[in-house]
């Protein structure tokens, strides 16, 4: 039997209400604008286009106002969005290579070609409050130094060119790119639709997978090979021009973790490795990203199982925190009919237990009777 | 020049100029435009905003995988002449979208590409790598230097 039961549309409406009052604040103080959270919540931007899987820092900043600063709020408002365009098409690949880096760092070379370039990082700050920062700071001009043309070539292309570390799987020609928000996702997944999820997951829940790989669940002996950020350009086959026309630029965050070698009776060992990439500057989210992209690559390289990090199934079905999200807040709203049946089916179980047990404390008068 | 050679010079150039329009705001094409008489044109595609699916390569240099999309707007304009020029770019602003496809129709324009490219393309071109150079010379003043200390005496 399904029971509706209506009443509560002017509570919502006045709930909404207030929120939208909430949301704003004391009005006495300037309310933020998306440029201001676009500019000084940068990071928060990113963050909310990564897993939104969707670019366009000016949507994300709307969303995360509209949040109230819930990011995972924002990310939903942000894929709920994307739904209501029409797609036409997918760019070419964009090469990390060009990238136009902004910071670009390697734990595992000191001279590499181009240089360490440390760019705008939160590494090596102390990490003590800074109350200079409370009101009305401006900061020193940017240093500047001659700029170098020399170019940036990706460490894990270096190492490659020695045959000491794998090369990245490559596809056949015209084969078609996985696409889980086209077809719902099985199991074993292809890397391509891996990554993908990997690129929208969580944050939170890639950097503790990551971290638990690390300790030991799924040991896979990382080192940061390269960590870049900067601008790539994008381009877009477009087919009523006829060539691949440019669209502009987006900012990425990439991360090439180099792993522990492995090799055969047929094969020389070299390292291994696991990918990340993502919107922004992302840098904990790429290498954790990375770092599970690699776990999840262990039968591949005939690895022992058994860490969570590597169970494909568990990682790729709990990382979305939209659908995590909808489905732990749904047990807020209203379950009063199933509620009422557990309620019903638990106060007869209770009966049977107390008439059982009555019978069970009168045994001698049963026995009587029975004689 | 025989007319493929043609074709692909053509096709450079109009790559060129949409590689320099898709970084300017469509305030600053607009003002740059008003600085050329415009020949008669219409829109042949109003602005139109739409997604496209962003792709990556497994390790940088792998197989495509989706990362996630993008805000692309885009419009076609056509020029009494006859020229038809497109423009895509990223994000949702469909007045700057028109803008490019009016001057990728002009750029291929005989009596107004050399104006185009001249008062339009090239003073754009020029502020880019202006902040680019800029950005490059903040990012090169964070590169590390090493330096060896040397302990002891030898």
């Amino acid at each position: 039997m399904y029971v509706a039961v209506k009443g509560g549309e002017r509570a919502i409406e006045n709930a909404h209400r207030l929120l939208a009052n909430a949301r704003r604040g004391d009005q006495s103080v300037a309310e933020v604008s998306l440029d201001q959270i676009s500019e000084q919540l940068g990071l928060a931007v990113d963050r909310v286009m990564s897993e939104g899987s969707l670019y366009d820092r000016e949507l994300a900043a709307l969303a995360i106002k509209q949040a109230r600063g819930d990011l995972i709020e924002a990310i939903f408002l942000v894929r709920a969005f994307r739904a209501t365009l029409p797609r036409f098409g997918a760019s070419a690949p964009v090469n990390t290579g060009a990238m136009r880096v902004q910071r670009r760092v390697s734990s595992t070379f000191k001279d590499i070609p181009g240089g360490q370039i440390l760019g705008p990082t939160f590494d090596y700050t102390h990490r003590l409050l800074d109350p200079s920062l409370s009101q009305g700071f401006v900061p020193e001009a940017p240093a500047v130094a001659a700029a170098s043309t020399a170019p940036t070539p990706r460490v894990t292309d270096i190492l490659g060119r020695d045959g000491l570390i794998e090369s990245s799987p490559q596809a056949e020609d015209g084969a078609s790119v996985g696409d889980l928000t086209r077809e719902p996702l099985n199991f074993p997944a292809d890397r391509d639709l891996r990554l993908q999820n990997l690129a929208r997951g969580d944050e939170g829940f890639l950097l503790a997978m990551g971290y638990s790989t690390q300790r030991g669940y799924g040991r896979n002996h990382p080192f940061a090979g390269e960590i870049r950020f900067g601008e790539v350009e994008v381009e877009f086959a477009a087919e009523d021009v006829g060539f691949a026309v440019p669209l502009g630029s987006i900012e990425l965050t990439e991360c090439q973790m180099v792993n522990q070698f492995k090799g055969s009776a047929t094969e020389a060992p070299c390292f291994t490795r696991g990918y990340g990439l993502a919107f922004g500057q992302s840098e904990r989210k790429t290498m954790s990203m990375a770092l599970v992209d690699r776990a999840l690559r262990a039968r591949e390289l005939g690895e022992e199982l058994g860490a969570p990090a590597q169970d494909e199934e568990f990682i790729l079905s709990h990382s979305d925190n939209v659908q995590a999200t909808g489905f732990v807040e749904h047990l807020k709203l209203p379950h009063y009919v199933d509620f009422q049946s557990e309620l019903g089916l638990l106060r007869k179980l209770r009966k049977e237990f107390a008439e059982a047990s009555a019978e069970a404390n009168a045994p001698d008068a049963m026995k009587e009777a029975a004689e | 020049m025989d007319s493929v050679t043609q074709h692909n010079t053509q096709q450079a150039q109009r790559q060129a100029a949409m590689a320099v329009l898709a970084h300017a705001e469509a305030g600053e094409i607009a003002a740059r435009l008003r600085t050329i008489p415009l020949p008669g044109h219409q829109d042949l595609r109003e602005p139109e905003n739409g997604l496209v699916m962003l792709r990556g390569r497994v390790g940088g240099d792998g197989a495509p995988f989706n990362l996630g999309e993008a805000t692309v707007s885009r419009a076609a304009v056509r020029l009494a002449s006859g020229e038809v020029g497109f423009g895509y770019t990223l994000g949702r602003d469909g007045e700057k979208a028109r803008l490019i496809a009016l001057c990728d129709a002009l750029v291929q324009s005989r009596d107004f590409g050399g104006l185009v490219e001249r008062d339009v393309i090239a003073p754009l071109r020029e502020q880019l790598m202006i902040r680019r150079k800029q950005a490059a010379e903040e990012t090169a003043a964070t590169k590390v230097d090493f330096y060896t200390m040397v302990r002891g005496e030898g």
